[in-house]
This record gives C-alpha cells, structure tokens and sequence, in this order.
C-alpha cells in the first residue's frame, strides 16, 4: 500500500510517472493516523462521533473539540492535523454565513460540500501551498432530507449513507455495513456509533480517549447539537457493556 | 400650453401602472394593466409589465421603467448562474432575495417596486412584494404602483384564502380594470400570468372586453369608420 515516490513527492505540482501526486496521498497519511471519525445517516437525521484520543492527562475533557457546527442545520466531525481542521471549518462557517446573507435560506449542505470541497481542492494546485493534513465527515439537514459527506485531502467529496476516517475506518466500515440504516431513528443511531467507536479503540497501542458525539435529526428540531448528556451516558454504557460481551467469548 | 406638452415626451418613463400578485390553492397569478407613460403622454399602451426571471419565477414590474428592467436583468443572470451552481431550479425566495439586495443597497439611485411571483416544489406557490425602499415581505396577496391605491379596501373585502385557479384569475382580472378606470397613470390590456406545477400560462385581455365600472362608457370602434361606411362622398348625410 505504502510506496515511496523519490524525487516526485517534493512538490504538490509533480506527478510521478504513473500519475499519481504523492503530496496529496502523504497528506492523507495524516488523517489516516489519527482518531476515528465515524458518520451514519439513519431515517431521521445524521449521527457524528469521534475517538477523541487524549494527549495528556492534564486536559480537561470536554476540550480540544473534533465536532464543530457549521451553520445551524449542519456541522463537521474533523480529523487529521487539528490546525487544518480548524481552518476548514472556518472555511465552512464562512461559505454558509455568506450563502444565506446573498440568497436568503441556508445553503444546501450539498452546496456546502462543494464549496468546502473545492476550497481543500485548491490547495493542492499550486506549490507555494500544501494541501490540508485533514479530512471531514460533514452532516447537515437541509429541505432536501439529512445528508452525509465526506470531505478527503484530495478535494473528492462524496455523499454517504455512513463513512468513516482514521485509525480505525476499516473496522469501523465494516460495522457500519452490517447495521439497518433505512429503518434506525437517530436514538438508536447514536447507541450503535458508540459501540462502533469504543469497538474500534485500540486499549493496547492507543491511549485514553474520549468519545465526543452530535447529531441533527428531526428530535434536535434539525439543528446541529452535541448528544444530550443522559442519552450520550446511555451510549457509552452500551458500549461498555457490548465490549465486556465480546471480550467475556 | 404648448411647451408643457412637450417637455413631457422627455420625462423619464414611468410605469403608473397597477400590479398584483395572488396566491391560490396551487400556484400564483401575477397581473398588470399595460400602460407605460412619460408625463401625460402614453409612451406604450400595450406594454408587458410582466417579465421572466427563470421558467418558474416571474416578477411584476412597477415605477421607473429603466430601474425595473436593468433590476430584472441582473437578477435574472444571477439567478441563470445560481441554477447552474444548484443543479436545479431555483426558488422563489432565492428570487425574492437577490431582487431585495438589489434594490436596498441601491436605494438612492433606484425607483422601482417589484412583486416576485413563482412556484416551487419545496414550497409552492409563493408572493413576495418588494415596495421602494428594499424591504421583502412575503404575503398571500400583493399590490403595488399608483393603481393599488384604490384595490387596498377591495381586497380587504374580496380576498380569500385557499381560491381555485378560475377564482383567483377572475379576482385579479376584476381588480385590475377596477385600478384602470380610477387611476389614470395606469390603462390599456390586462395581463396575468399564471404559474402552478404544470408551468407557465399566460393571458391577455382587451381593453375593450373589461367590465365597465360606475359611469364607464361602452368602447365603439373608431370615428374614421363612418368613412369607410356606405357613402363614398364625405360630409354627405
């Protein structure tokens, strides 16, 4: 998987000779090594949750935030380098706040992961820039329905019916396959994102974590909110305990 | 006398002018008269005051003739772009708003009030009027030009919610021919425009096919007519 592109991975404006730009694929490297980032879209609305891996004791929890809200109908569960997260949800705020003064009604969240999109995607056409070390699992709820996309280093974006980035996306794709999406509420949604994310922790080569989680559905009115802390202990309890299960085999 | 007559023809144009716009079960009608005057003069009496944005947004157009057009070609380009962009088409609101932005933040230089008239499938049928100073409000029934001003109590009485498309095209037709016969800055054909799901019809009747209010005269057909009746000599009985 890993190949090394000597001599055409100094700059994001050479291809190597089978066409590939290794800037941009080292750059994904950085989302890859960081804490999963994990979002479903249920019948009602959309779930986000991060595996907020905690640097040092000394931090307070609840800090360091990996899910920002965009607009009122949408936000983004960030990973990678923090610092570029920060900028493109930045970014983001900008592009809805200026949709909404121009046009008059909140931009439509496909509309916002365009724009969002081809903002990472300029940064990775010109060499005095280096292309965003994060990606973006983008959630929002709009006239349309609730929409999920993903937002890579490269520029794509894609819409999903769920996705997920970091350490643990693969295992994490693979849970999120076997769960009914069509016919889950957010409620339930929010359980199985849980049990997705303390599933996917790895106890022996990570440290502690954090599990930090928001939705927008229809029971948060369709604005973009943190979990309610009684149903967010709920969450973690079954997580708890479904572990135990797995471990007691 | 004289050269107060013709320092009129140079007046800028301006639409006396009568415009409504109705919501009804399923759609909107849009409707003007169609008299378009520099001074006393008529510059048009036969002129459209109803003017395409997209396929479903119309607007009606009322004040300075020049201000109202170049308003309606800006937002119908942007409005071109935005569906682009969208990848659908756009909404009235959308319509209303880029029509509002542009006559607030030009308020000092522009003369125009504008009644956007559309539907779309998120919300429907939909008015919104946007009187002189750039405010946007969105209503069940708008009226605007110097013609309304004799249509507020009508409507107070006439109006209902929820007309069938027959009902709400015969309010408006009324309405308008009401407007003519008091207000002489507006006159000529009534226009309507009617826009639903199932798209766009327009409609068109004749001055001389209005009803005709308290004291109003029958129309009859030109003087020079008895000219070409029987006699070909003139002035003979």
């Amino acid at each position: 998987m890993s190949s090394i592109g000597t001599g055409y991975d100094l700059s994001v404006t050479t291809f190597s000779p089978d066409g590939r730009v290794f800037q941009i694929e080292y750059a994904a490297k950085a989302v890859d090594n960081s804490g999963t980032v994990v979002g479903i879209k249920c019948k009602d609305g959309i779930v986000i949750g991060v595996e907020k891996l905690i640097a040092s004791k000394m931090m307070l929890p609840g800090s360091n935030r990996r899910i920002h809200s965009v607009h009122r109908h949408s936000g983004m569960g960030v990973a990678g380098l923090a610092a570029d997260g920060r900028q493109i949800v930045a970014r983001a705020k900008s592009e809805a706040h200026n949709y909404e003064s121009t046009y008059g009604e909140p931009i439509p969240i496909k509309e916002l992961a365009e724009r969002v999109a081809s903002y990472v995607h300029l940064c990775t056409l010109y060499w005095w820039l280096r292309p965003f070390g994060s990606g973006v699992i983008l959630g929002g709820y709009d006239r349309d329905g609730p929409q999920l996309y993903m937002v890579e280093p490269s520029g794509v974006s894609y819409r999903y019916f769920g996705a997920a980035i970091g350490k643990g996306r693969q295992s994490a794709k693979t849970e999120i396959e076997k769960l009914k999406l069509s016919e889950m509420t957010c409620r339930q949604g929010v359980i199985e994102v849980a049990k997705i994310i303390y599933g996917v922790h790895d106890e022996a080569k990570d440290k502690t974590f954090e599990l930090e989680m928001s939705w927008v559905c229809d029971e948060s009115n369709r604005q973009h909110q943190k979990v309610p802390e009684a149903l967010l202990e709920e969450a973690k309890a079954a997580a708890k305990s479904a572990l135990e299960e797995m471990d007691a085999d | 006398m004289d050269r107060d007559a013709t320092a009129d023809v140079n007046a800028p144009h301006s639409m006396g002018t009568t415009i409504i716009g109705v919501t009804y079960n399923g759609g909107v009608i849009l409707g003007a008269d169609s008299r378009t005057s520099t001074g006393l003069y008529v510059a048009n009496r036969a002129s459209d005051k109803i003017t395409q944005l997209t396929d479903n947004v119309y607007i009606c157009r009322s004040g300075s003739a020049a201000d109202s057009q170049i308003v309606s070609d800006y937002v119908r380009y942007f409005l071109h772009q935005h569906t682009i962009q969208l990848g659908q088409p756009a909404t009235v609101k959308v319509a209303a708003n880029l029509v509002r932005l542009l006559s607030y933040n030009n308020k000092n230089m522009l003369q125009t009030g504008i009644i956007v008239g559309g539907w779309d499938k998120y919300e429907g049928g939909k008015i919104y009027g946007i009187p002189l100073g750039g405010t946007i409000l969105e209503q069940p029934f708008a009226i605007g030009g110097s013609g309304s001003s004799y249509l507020y109590g009508f409507f107070d009485q006439a109006w209902k919610e929820g007309m069938t498309k027959d009902e709400a095209e015969q309010l408006v037709v009324k309405a308008v021919s009401l407007a003519i016969a008091r207000d002489g800055a507006s006159g000529g054909v009534v226009r309507t425009v009617t826009i639903n799901s199932e798209g766009v019809t327009r409609n068109f009747y004749p001055g001389d096919q209005l009803p005709l209010w308290h004291e109003e005269v029958e129309a009859h057909n030109s003087l020079l007519d008895i000219l070409n009746a029987s006699s070909p000599e003139p002035m003979s009985t």
